[in-house]
């Protein structure tokens, strides 16, 4: 095995076409563990930490370019108001040890369909910029960027550049079920956002599916009972039954399996618990912010 | 592979790194500093929790070859020739050690929130110190130990 540590994203990119079975390791949370026992024996390891612009984020386009190698521990602190969603999706990560390490790169190159990030992505439309040394830079929409389960839209010689997400024009939640508060992989996860500024609503199911998924019925539906009773512009209650509806249709979008963590039915059923759930709090705080 | 690296202010080299070693590997059987403790070997434990260039980390998942250049203080690092860390101290003085495996983590997950917060309230001592498992379940006397290093 070979140890390849670029300096630049340049060098980066290069190590990556050379060296197509590199195996791209930032904060080594599953990388690691896959090392550790003996899981996974790539022909190299492509150390990203050193390339300092992977940890960077900035503003760009009135989207936050959000750098493949910023840690959860600095979405946290630096990023809490700005991306709502993720920021929370963040907190639910790991521990304050795994929060310093971890990045959504990193999430995105494992593509577990357990991810943290991946609703709180989903529900933001958020995009992957994607670079390779022979054919630039493409955007890929996060919705068709996971391709299986664990396995994702990358080419064998690009690497994950940076996460675009645009800040929220209304409330975000995110929701996950597991047996702790800490150190937990989530049976089910939820993410949620009300796009109030083109009147639509964002989903995304986590660990009940092979991939990621957005629930895009139960979105469509949401948004248009809320059309249709006017509320988007009265921010009105939410007519009794609405949540529980979008929740069994938030259900009806996932196809979870029966595992170590919880069966089938139980995470069938928490999505449409926490469906109904974040779209009250969100509602809610629109509502409030009204 | 060779590695040099600074480990509790001395610099250290290690030759024949593998190149898929963890820094938990290279610190105790390749550096002689075996305060830091192998368990889990997947960041649930804590047992390893050592300081990468300042931040609380869980070097069973870092490469050694990402501390290369870095700066890392373990356990071993907190004490200095006026004797043990006031959070060490407080662990002895509240019993806060049974088998002692989980010991090395704690101490440093709870020097790093007491640098940070220097009076934490319980739940930001529980959230602090949520990635240190303790098998004794000796977690009473852990908490009294972090609030006597906070007043003290």
């Amino acid at each position: 095995m070979d140890f390849l540590a670029p300096s630049t994203w340049a060098e980066a990119l290069a190590a990556k076409a050379e060296r197509p079975d590199a195996l791209p390791v930032a904060g080594g949370t599953d990388v690691m563990v896959e090392m550790n026992f003996d899981h996974r024996r790539p022909g190299a390891l492509l150390d990203l930490t050193r390339v300092s612009d992977l940890r960077e984020w900035a503003l760009v386009d009135g989207r936050v370019r959000l750098g493949a190698g910023v840690t959860y521990a600095r979405i946290i602190d630096e990023l809490g108001a700005t991306l709502p969603g993720l920021a929370m999706a963040a907190r639910t990560v790991g521990s304050p040890q795994i929060r310093n390490r971890g990045t959504v790169g990193g999430n995105l190159g494992a593509a577990s369909p357990a991810g943290d990030s991946h609703p709180a992505l989903l529900a933001a439309d958020a995009v992957v910029e994607i670079s390779s040394a022979a054919r630039g830079t493409r955007l890929v929409p996060v919705a068709d960027f996971y391709t299986g389960v664990k396995r994702n839209a990358l080419e064998p010689d690009e690497l994950i550049a940076a996460i675009l997400i645009a800040p929220p024009a209304g409330p975000q939640q995110f929701c996950k079920i597991g047996t702790r508060n800490a150190m937990v992989i989530a049976v089910s996860a939820f993410g949620f956002a009300l796009h109030t500024d083109r009147r639509s609503v964002g989903t995304g199911i986590g660990s009940a599916a092979p991939t990621p998924r957005r629930a895009t019925d139960a979105a469509a539906f949401l948004a248009g009972e809320l059309e249709a009773g006017g509320l988007w512009e009265s921010r009105g209650a939410l007519p009794e039954g609405l949540a529980v509806e979008f929740g069994r249709k938030v259900r009806d979008a996932a196809a979870p399996i029966d595992d170590v963590r919880g069966t089938a039915a139980y995470r069938l059923h928490t999505l449409s618990v926490m469906a109904r759930r974040a779209a009250t709090w969100a509602w809610d705080e629109h509502r409030r912010a009204a | 592979m060779r590695i040099e690296l600074t480990v509790n202010g001395a610099r250290h080299e290690a030759d024949d790194v593998w190149e898929g070693e963890s820094l938990l590997y290279a610190l105790r059987e390749r550096l002689g500093l075996p305060g830091s403790k192998n368990a889990c070997e997947q960041g649930e434990c804590g047992s390893c929790t050592v300081y990468l260039d300042g931040v609380p980390v869980c070097s069973c998942l870092v490469a050694a070859g990402q501390a290369q250049g870095r700066e890392v203080t373990t356990v071993e690092g907190l004490a200095d020739d006026d004797g043990l860390d006031p959070v060490q101290r407080a662990f002895v003085e509240c019993g806060a050690v049974q088998c002692g495996f989980c010991t090395p983590g704690f101490l440093v997950s709870t020097h790093d929130l007491l640098a940070r917060n220097p009076s934490p309230s319980d739940p930001e001592i529980r959230e602090a110190l949520a990635g240190n498992l303790c098998r004794c379940t000796g977690y009473e006397k852990i908490l009294d130990a972090v609030r006597m290093a906070a007043q003290s």
